[in-house]
């Protein structure tokens, strides 16, 4: 059987490379990659949690299924804002969108 | 080492380097492919963790819905950006040592744990679970506050997304 530290190993690895390609990546789609590997890497972390200790309930369910719904809406509206981005300044570099006026 | 074992390192082992590629790729549609290789491993996981309305859910939205969409928008923003110069940002031996210091903190914190190493105990109430989180997302008492919420967050979205991406050209 596999213990439980296993998959909190294997979420805060996941976690951490997402964090690192938030961090290090220039093109804006990219940094939205590491964020999706952060959410997913939350969502093993719940699912794992709710199998060893609450396997009898539903809660860590529902949990993840609301961060699924967060994830799945914030990709939408910020693959919308880099598209939009895009057509006004030409350019997806985070660094180069540096002013608020377009 | 239990069959089970085994499987699971093997998907963890596919699953983290593939998300390694993602955050290392030097071309961005590939990094877009391994991202879609990284969620199927995460879906094998839930299968593994006894979620199969997750592992499904997850294939169905992950790689069936948002992969689709970033490799879209990749594909919309190839022009500018030479997948030839660096691309990753100047400081990013700062972030590797960022990510490092939080995995060390968080194995740290997780060491002390004594619920590290428990295992799985068998579910005894298998049936009709389905059922039961259906029921749980639109009872009063249980969870039907956040299940709306999050339904006015998705039409949010997708209003807001089709405003913002709509043409300008168009008045």
């Amino acid at each position: 059987m596999i213990p439980l530290g296993w998959y909190l190993i294997f979420s805060a690895l996941l976690f951490c490379v997402g964090l690192f390609g938030v961090l290090s990546r220039k093109n804006a789609i990219a940094i939205l990659m590491g964020v999706e590997l952060m959410l997913n890497a939350v969502n093993v972390n719940l699912l794992a949690f709710w199998r060893y200790l609450w396997a009898s309930k539903v809660d860590g369910q529902v949990f993840v299924a609301i961060v699924l719904v967060a994830a799945a809406a914030e990709v939408v509206v910020g693959l919308g804002l880099i598209i939009s981005a895009y057509r006004r300044r030409n350019t997806v570099v985070a660094d180069e969108m540096d002013m608020l006026k377009g | 080492m239990t069959g089970l074992q085994i499987a699971f390192l093997a998907i963890a082992a596919v699953t983290l380097a593939s998300a390694v590629l993602v955050v290392s790729s030097r071309k961005i549609m590939h990094a877009a492919l391994w991202l879609v290789l990284a969620l199927g491993g995460v879906a094998a996981l839930f299968a593994t963790l006894e979620a199969s309305f997750f592992a499904a859910v997850q294939v169905m939205v992950y790689i069936g819905a948002i992969a689709i969409l970033i490799i879209f928008s990749v594909m919309l923003t190839r022009r500018v950006m030479e997948d030839a110069g660096p691309q990753n940002t100047r400081y990013w031996p700062a972030a590797l040592v960022v990510s490092l210091g939080v995995f060390g903190g968080i194995f740290f914190l997780l060491l002390q744990w004594p619920g590290f190493t428990i295992e799985a105990r068998p579910v005894l109430e298998q049936g009709d679970f389905l059922v039961r989180f259906g029921q749980a997302l639109v009872s009063p008492d249980e969870f039907v506050v956040p299940f709306e919420v999050a339904s006015i967050l998705l039409v949010a979205a997708m209003i807001g997304a089709i405003i913002i991406a709509r043409d300008p050209s168009r008045k």
